[in-house]
């Protein structure tokens, strides 16, 4: 009883000081009653006043959609009855260029099938276990009324269904996931998705809606390791992620699949945050959101760069587009988006406005070189494996990665900076030993060097996460362009160097 | 005993009628290596407080039920043939992955059984004088690897079991017995199927059978007894409970099989 009494004194303290403060002619009896009005028609009034009564007119089968798209406006006025029928898939998919990985899925996507209904529909729900499943699965669904969210009533044993009901009585964008144990994993292995609750009113219309959800994805191998990579229990304990992703792939939103929109549009992305473990920076390169509803919910702050998304939430963000360009979405813990893939483009076309932006690209440094095509990169990787590569195809292949990995420091024209980032064009240093050009990549490098007659005293981290094709491949690529010439590197020459020099851990970009 | 035992001789009499000798001597070829007795943290306690289970003497099968052996029994036993079998005992797609009710394809002789529910498992053991195997048991022969009785703190041990838990069951299953042999001389306890234990009923998502927790809803929406697992970071383990907590007696899915055992004497329970 005591800390209600307590509160109860500082009510009545604040009472006090209102009468006081109210003493220069203000009323603030009536000026609090305005108040306390505002709030009550403010106040959407949550799950007590969601239930519209029974739901009217023949059931509805849901249209789900596959990220990123978003269903269609659910532009109703009266509570249904809504049947979800959802899937689950265990699915070999690619995470990254040349990396298998095991999803568990909802529906065959991650993240799962988009879901969209009015507040007070009843829903039917029908969680599909495919017959090729190893696990059993269910679903939480964060905007269902009732212990477990779902759960305890989906819990679905390979090659059968669960059935279960619940009323959405509260609106907003939640998120569902998988919580059969070990419920890290099963969520670690892209078992979430977006069910959007649109308030009974609707929202307003926009040009563009899209589909995004972060999740953090953990691997035996090293980011980007080729091959076929396994669910690392222990990293996923130490919430030290391999991959940091934007819809369960480094290529789900770049390149060909980025989003689209036109210059004058306004865009509204649902964008979810599955987890396991990390909170999301959420962020637009170059845009501001005009509306934000933090944590999917009722009201909108304006005017913000960044958002916290945290694991099991989501946020709804809207922007109006006035210059074309590509904008990145990344994950602002600005790691994670350029050592860990949390990145995605939005690509937008129509009329430069000079007045608005000058017409510099808007991200030419971080993006060009990421959304450049790894076509030619898996090109040579066969050729390597059928013992067929030539050194175009690594001078190619060595490009594309020569961009996204060492172009940031030593520029894309190999230029460096002065006094920081030595030069890789016509340098002396790096034409004088090939060996030493491989230890360099691999190890890095700290301390005074002097190419072309200048020193540079910074340092370069060690790049051994490359594996040898790729460190063979950049190499023969910044000794065959901007002037210099030399031999191919072999993977092979560079596997002895690393066979022979200790490889530190934790290297990085 | 004795009646038993003559039920027994007169079933495998007639199954001897009616099948070739080859294919008889195959429906019994379940080979047992056997198990000492001994005590274990299981990841179940046996008794709210308890956390060691003691498990006494039994013999265990050396690999898990095949196809091959499955289809004599079927064959002996026309009353759980697909399609004949009553639904309260196995659902609808029970051996549907045989070409007909009888007989496997010849790549399928030596995998496992799959797609079989608790009830047709436990007839097959029964019709061999034997029996499913309990979870403690299960769990007990399965803790071992190839040089110890307990290899579960391994972490190489661990991965291993979730690597291949993590692997999509669309692939064709391998024959059994290709996996090395444990300290017991017992194959294929994990990296094959799932398998039915014979109190899979009290792991069980099932009104009745959940209700004996603190919080009974939690428990079946953490999917498993997660909440009253003993070692939470026996997560291959936690998993296969969770598996068989998904399942109901009738229930077949396309990786759970099973393995028979029998009691020390020789005597099923």
């Amino acid at each position: 009883m005591k800390p209600i009494n307590g509160l109860r004194g500082t009510a009545l303290a604040l009472a006090v000081l209102a009468a006081l403060s109210a003493c220069n002619g203000e009323q603030p009896h009536a000026a609090g009653a305005a108040v306390s009005a505002a709030q009550a028609t403010q106040d959407t009034g949550g799950s007590a006043r969601g239930d519209f009564g029974p739901p009217q007119g023949e059931p509805i089968k849901a249209v789900l959609t596959s990220p990123p798209n978003v269903p269609p406006p659910v532009n109703r006025k009266h509570p249904a009855k809504v049947i979800v029928d959802l899937e689950v898939r265990e699915l070999d998919m690619e995470i990254s260029e040349g990396v298998k990985y095991t999803f568990w899925t909802f529906g065959g996507t991650v993240p799962g099938s988009f879901i969209r209904i009015r507040q007070g529909d009843t829903v039917e729900f029908h969680l599909k276990n495919h017959p090729d499943s190893k696990m059993p699965h269910n679903i939480d669904l964060h905007g269902v009324t009732g212990p477990g969210g779902g759960a305890a009533s989906s819990f679905t044993a390979p090659g059968h269904e669960s059935q279960f009901t619940f009323k959405a009585l509260n609106q907003g964008l939640f998120i569902y996931h998988c919580a059969t144990a070990p419920v890290g994993m099963h969520v670690a292995n892209g078992m979430y998705g977006l069910i959007l609750v649109e308030p009974p009113e609707g929202l307003s219309k926009v040009d563009r809606e899209y589909y995004v959800v972060q999740g953090d994805y953990y691997t035996v191998g090293k980011y980007r390791e080729k091959g076929y990579q396994a669910f690392d229990m222990q990293k996923a304990i130490d919430e030290n992620p391999t991959y940091v992703l934007f819809n369960g792939a480094e290529s789900a939103l770049v390149g060909a699949n980025a989003l689209k929109a036109n210059v004058g549009e306004t865009v509204r992305l649902y964008v979810g945050n599955g987890g396991p473990n990390l909170v999301s920076s959420f962020h637009v390169i170059g845009e501001i959101f005009d509306k934000l509803w933090f944590e999917g919910g009722t009201r909108f702050q304006e005017n913000v760069q960044t958002t916290l998304i945290p694991a099991g939430g989501a946020a709804i963000t809207e922007f109006r587009l006035e210059v074309p360009g590509s904008y990145v979405l990344v994950d602002h813990s600005i790691f994670r988006a350029f050592n860990k893939g949390a990145l995605a483009i939005l690509k937008v076309d129509g009329a430069e406005d000079k007045s608005i932006y000058s017409g510099k690209e808007v991200d030419n440094t971080y993006l060009g070189d990421k959304a450049v095509s790894l076509a030619s990169v898996s090109e040579a990787s066969q050729a390597a494996a059928s013992g067929t590569l030539t050194k175009e195809q690594q001078i190619k292949a060595g490009g594309s990665l020569y961009n996204g990995t060492c172009s940031v420091c030593h520029q894309a024209n190999g230029e460096g900076l002065p006094d920081v980032f030595p030069p890789l064009a016509k340098s002396d240093f790096l034409m004088a030993d090939k060996t030493r050009a491989i230890t360099v990549v691999l190890n890095g490098l700290s301390g005074k060097v002097t190419v072309n007659g200048k020193d540079f005293t910074s340092v370069m981290p060690p790049m051994s996460q490359l594996n040898d094709d790729e460190v063979a491949n950049i190499l023969s690529y910044v000794t065959n362009s901007w002037g210099n010439q030399g031999p191919a590197v072999s993977p092979e020459e560079v596997a002895k160097v690393r066979a022979t020099t200790q490889r530190p851990q934790g290297a990085a970009h | 005993m004795m009646n038993r035992a003559r039920w027994l001789a007169a079933a495998f009499g007639l199954a001897a009628a009616q099948l070739g000798a080859a294919a008889f001597a195959d429906a019994i070829a379940n080979d047992f290596r056997p198990i000492p007795a001994g005590r274990f943290e299981s990841v179940i306690a046996p008794q709210p407080g308890v956390t060691a289970a003691d498990v006494r003497a039994f013999d265990l099968a050396i690999t898990p039920v095949t196809n091959a052996q499955f289809a004599a029994f079927v064959r002996a036993q026309p009353a759980w043939r697909r399609g004949r079998v009553a639904p309260l005992f196995a659902d609808t797609r029970y051996l549907a992955h045989w070409p007909d009710a009888e007989t496997p394809t010849p790549a399928q002789a030596q995998q496992p059984v799959t797609q079989v529910s608790w009830f047709a498992a436990r007839a097959y053991c029964a019709a061999q004088g034997g029996r499913l195997p309990t979870w403690h048991e299960w769990e007990y022969a399965a803790a071992a690897d190839a040089t110890r009785r307990d290899a579960r703190a391994d972490p190489a041990w661990r991965q291993r079991l979730l690597d291949w838990y993590a692997q999509p069951a669309d692939e064709l299953l391998p024959a059994v017995g290709q996996s090395p042999a444990n300290v017991y001389g017992v194959r294929d306890l994990h990296g094959l199927v799932w398998e039915w234990v014979d109190d899979a009923g009290s792991l069980m998502v099932s009104a009745d059978n959940r209700d004996q927790g603190d919080d009974p809803d939690l428990l079946k929406f953490c999917g498993s007894g997660a909440v009253t697992m003993e070692q939470k970071d026996q997560y291959a383990v936690l998993m296969r409970v969770a598996m068989l907590s998904s399942l109901k007696a009738s229930y077949t899915t396309a990786t759970l099989g099973f393995r028979c055992a029998r009691d020390a004497d020789g005597e099923s329970r």
